[in-house]
């Protein structure tokens, strides 16, 4: 332990300066380091082997000591902790931290860094945390990176620390501060620094605290402004400042929360979008009223299942492979649907509906029998998980932006499809005129098959995307059938644009409405809204001009 | 696999044949079992698993021997997740098939649709799920837990041990959520939290867009103090809800959740790596290390032939009230109701944790109570549990119109809502 030098002195001299006692202690460890290695290690030991306790309170203590020991090998032992993979041999208690390889473990011992060999998971005991401890184990580990070499590390490690410093914490950051070449740990550590003189310091102090933080977005920042508000005995300078500074802070957070509702609405609207768009070509288009395209939902979704567990180690990837696969199922589905079923019942849209209903319990039925009533579980590859921070108050989720993204691509993709290639046109003209276009040639039998299938494809793509924010399971579809259906009728039958305005607009509204009615209400009042408005306007928000309208 | 699955259902429609076939031939040797589980609809997700369970049962049962020297037979229907359908089962189990004890239900709905038909007809039934209580009828035994068996022992964990301030009661919105956060809100209140620190909130059954009501949690948990959510969230919805909180960055050790619905076969349908440290009030968990679990896990792995199935707690409470209903029919010597009934007050049997579950006269039964991490693989870890077990209270002592009643089924009181104030039973009979 050589590094522990006349600085290490000075430096343990400085953070425990005004406590004597704390002094002592700590140049008695640092003797003690400096000394005898030997006694050093077998303490270091003693100390990790008490972590195998069944009690969380031993646990906590243990955590404790390690993290005060000046010591290299702590980090990776409460790294461990904190993975879960510290464990014990049974036979021995000795604690070891494992890897995991082909099922069976690999163990290094933690005090010496010697490979013990690998054994089945029966032999060795997991050391379990709670989170108490979890929470503990992550500020220690925090305060442990500071003086790590990866700035993302010392800046989540600042950022856990915030508003909860002392006074050794305080200086020492300050210290650190000094030789940070990093501008976010930089800002992160003079906000750190400011929370804390904000409490402890004197009047100036407190002004000039408050001046770094005027801007500073975080949650704990106005906290603690609120916090020292409530405080009589405060000084008038200071309370001014505090509260200009809240107000502020208030004003721009109440924009990001408009921000923040707007991106929520837009994102679910993409959700209605995705689901909806299918139908609008079946039924707006066609004029088929298919109940079952909630499952043809379901069977994207459990394609990307299956895709899934087909390549189970390129989760990131399956994505990618489940869209098409998706899109090809489902259509295949539809068309089936259409070769069989509803091409004998054009124009009876009752029978339509009753035999389409029919035909949306089968699948179920079908994939509770082929696969299992229960849900399955599709994983969400990494670059979907997590969100994407804005500022301090406002974090967007991957997720979600991506399936808003994808579902301008796909209602562009349609759009596209439907204006410019010879299969659009066909299908336009049989929608518009089924004679007149029989008449110039056009298999009308073979479009309306491609049309379905088209409509089906697309239901099929929105489950892949459905499956990364819901339950996948046979009943996924029926929660989706009655929305999709809402926002056709709303946008007006016959028209993508009408999907689209009709889809965001709905989405947004919604949530818009949620904060003040709750979830429940929010759902009823948007339902109530279009109701009237189909009363009032019966063909939707956009609706069919010309004379195929009148059909 | 498909194949194979076929092949299954075939097999097992001759099965069910051959053993309604027989049940013809020998229909005075054999006593009847019947289970009112949903096999399709909504609900199928957890109720099959309680079907399978008490046929696991049964079959175990008739290799020992059967019941006073007679085989069981399970009679099973299906009421597809259809609340009225529950009670029309019911009628044609007991007075078609002659059934002589129920096994099912699990939503409280579903339960309150069956009563007036089984307390009509004089039928037993067994409910094997955790509720909302304020309920004790003469013919139906609650195995599963009741408020004050799980939800009030989860806050007081979250109260003293993670000293949690600050309250979020979520719900899906229905009868047990509302009832059980009606009692909750009751208890914070006595113990001194103020209004402001409760944040109460419903969404709709199979809710999926949590985005807003996830940043209202988040917001609701950055004032300072420390924050928990209790979910009474029910099934499916719970998947998306947690997924949100990951995405969105709310960890176990910022915001814990306490999940009174959310067991071992829930998180079976999920990846669970983000909601590490999240926590469960159950009864029973299938990592609890005890060698009658052990055995019971080995058992119904063989039974569903599936290593990868889990068992939960709504199992371990078909498991006691299966177990209890066999040494009541012994002990009276009968499988007449009101016999079996009368028997059942008092009985013992060992429970799945390594303790003892008795039947108490209000209908419910002792259990201990245990607090779960959630694990990496799906599992929990055991962190808090009751020293010895509790007694399931039918009347919570927490709200102004139950704090009076009282249940007992014995004589000469045989009442299941006894005010102790005015000193009548209610003419109700549940």
């Amino acid at each position: 332990m050589d590094h522990c030098s006349a600085v290490q002195k000075t430096f343990s001299r400085i953070r425990y300066g005004s406590r004597l006692l704390l002094l002592l202690f700590g140049l008695v460890v640092a003797w003690t380091n400096a000394n005898s290695v030997m006694a050093e290690t077998t303490g270091f030991e003693q100390i990790v082997q008490s972590l195998t306790t069944s009690k969380f309170r031993d646990k906590e203590k243990a955590v404790r000591e390690l993290a005060a020991v000046q010591d290299k090998r702590t980090m990776p032992v409460l790294q461990a902790l904190l993975d879960a993979r510290l464990y014990y041999r049974k036979a021995d208690k000795r604690v070891v931290i494992v890897e995991r390889v082909d099922g069976q473990f690999r163990m290094t011992d933690p005090v010496t860094a010697e490979e013990l060999g690998t054994v089945p998971k029966r032999k060795i005991k997991k050391i379990g945390i709670n989170n108490k401890l979890r929470k503990l184990l992550k500020s220690k580990l925090a305060s442990l990176s500071l003086e790590g070499p990866d700035p993302s590390v010392r800046l989540s490690a600042i950022e856990q620390m915030q508003g909860q410093l002392d006074e050794s914490q305080y200086l020492y950051i300050k210290k650190l501060l000094e030789q940070e070449r990093d501008d976010d740990v930089r800002s992160a550590m003079v906000a750190a620094l400011a929370l804390y003189e904000l409490d402890n310091g004197s009047a100036d102090q407190r002004i000039k605290a408050i001046e770094v933080l005027s801007g500073n977005l975080a949650q704990v920042v106005s906290n603690r402004l609120q916090a020292l508000l409530e405080q009589d005995d405060l000084e008038k300078e200071v309370r001014k400042a505090a509260i200009k500074a809240l107000d502020r802070i208030n004003e721009r957070l109440k924009i990001n929360s408009i921000i923040e509702t707007t991106f929520f609405g837009l994102s679910l609207g993409s959700v209605l979008l995705l689901a909806a768009i299918g139908l609008a070509i079946t039924f707006g288009v066609m004029g088929v009223i298919n109940m079952a395209h909630g499952e043809l939902i379901m069977i994207g979704a459990y394609t990307t299942y299956l895709v899934q567990s087909v390549m189970p180690n390129y989760t990131d990837l399956s994505l990618l492979v489940a869209i098409p696969a998706a899109f090809l199922v489902s259509a295949i589905f539809g068309i089936l649907i259409e070769r069989f079923i509803i091409r004998h019942l054009y124009g009876r849209p009752l029978e339509t509906l009753l035999a389409t209903f029919g035909v949306s319990l089968i699948l179920q039925q079908l994939v509770r029998t082929v696969v299992s009533a229960q849900n399955v579980a599709v994983s969400n590859p990494s670059w979907m998980s997590g969100s994407i921070q804005i500022n301090a108050a406002l974090s967007l989720t991957y997720n979600r932006l991506f399936i808003f993204i994808f579902a301008m691509i796909v209602f562009v993709a349609l759009l596209l499809i439907l204006k410019k290639t010879a299969l659009g046109l066909q299908v336009r003209a049989v929608s518009q005129n089924r004679s007149m276009a029989k008449a110039m040639g056009i298999r009308s039998d073979w479009v309306d098959a491609m049309t379905f299938g088209l409509g089906s494809g697309v239901a099929g793509i929105a489950g892949v995307a459905l499956s990364q924010l819901t339950n996948v399971g046979p009943n996924m579809g029926q929660s989706y059938i009655i929305d999709s259906f809402m926002v056709v009728v709303f946008g007006g039958v016959g028209n993508l644009w009408g999907t689209f305005v009709g889809a965001l607009s709905l989405g947004v509204a919604n949530k818009f409405i949620e904060p003040f009615s709750g979830a429940v209400l929010a759902k009823i009042l948007v339902l109530v809204f279009i109701i009237m408005f189909i009363q009032k306007y019966p063909r939707g928000l956009f609706p069919q001009k010309g004379r195929s309208a009148e059909n | 696999m498909s194949m194979i699955r076929r092949l299954n259902v075939v097999k097992f429609a001759l099965a069910g044949a051959a053993l309604s076939f027989s049940a013809l031939t020998q229909a005075a040797d054999t006593i009847k079992v019947g289970v009112l589980h949903s096999l399709s609809g909504t609900m199928a997700i957890s109720e099959t698993t309680l079907k399978d369970t008490v046929l696991m049962m049964i079959d175990e049962q008739n290799k020992a021997g059967g019941v006073m020297g007679k085989k069981l037979e399970a009679v099973v229907v299906d009421p597809a997740s259809n609340w009225p359908l529950f009670a029309e089962k019911t009628r044609e189990l007991l007075a078609k098939k002659k059934v002589d004890v129920i096994f099912g239900c699990w939503t409280s709905v579903s339960r309150k649709s069956v009563l007036p038909v089984i307390e009509e007809l004089n039928g037993l039934l067994f409910y094997p799920v955790q509720y909302e209580g304020e309920e004790s009828s003469k013919n139906v035994f609650y195995t599963g837990a009741a408020p004050n068996q799980q939800a009030i022992p989860a806050v007081d964990y979250l109260m003293n041990d993670l000293g949690v301030k600050r309250w979020v009661l979520a719900g899906t919105d229905y009868v047990y959520p509302r009832t059980t956060n009606k009692i909750l809100e009751a208890y914070l209140k006595a113990k001194g939290v103020k209004q402001k620190d409760i944040m109460i909130n419903y969404t709709p059954f199979g809710h999926s867009d949590w985005q807003s009501i996830v940043s209202d949690i988040k917001k609701f948990g950055s004032k300072g103090k420390k924050t928990a959510v209790v979910s009474t969230i029910n099934g499916d919805a719970n998947v998306p809800f947690y997924k949100e909180l990951g995405n969105q960055g709310i960890g176990s050790d910022d915001i814990p959740v306490v999940a009174f619905s959310v067991g071992e076969e829930e998180l079976s349908g999920i990846d669970t790596k983000p909601l590490v440290g999240h926590l469960a009030a159950w009864n029973y968990f299938q990592s609890v290390d005890a060698d009658v679990n052990s055995d019971f896990i080995k058992a119904w792995k063989k039974f569903i032939k599936s290593d990868k199935r889990v068992t939960n707690d709504p199992m371990e409470a078909t498991y006691i009230g299966f177990k209890m209903w066999v040494k009541a029919v012994e002990k009276a010597g009968t499988t007449d109701t009101d016999a079996v009934e009368a028997a059942m007050i008092g009985i013992s049997v060992p429970n799945l944790t390594g303790g003892i579950a008795t039947m108490m006269p209000n209908h419910h039964l002792t259990k201990p109570v245990l607090i779960g991490e959630i694990q990496e693989d799906g599992q929990f870890e055991v962190v808090w549990q009751t020293d010895g077990t509790v007694v399931g209270d039918a009347w919570s002592d927490f709200l102004p119109g139950s704090k009076d009643l009282i249940s007992d089924w014995r004589a000469p009181l045989t009442c299941g809502n006894y005010n102790v104030k005015t000193g009548k039973c209610s003419g109700q009979n549940f």
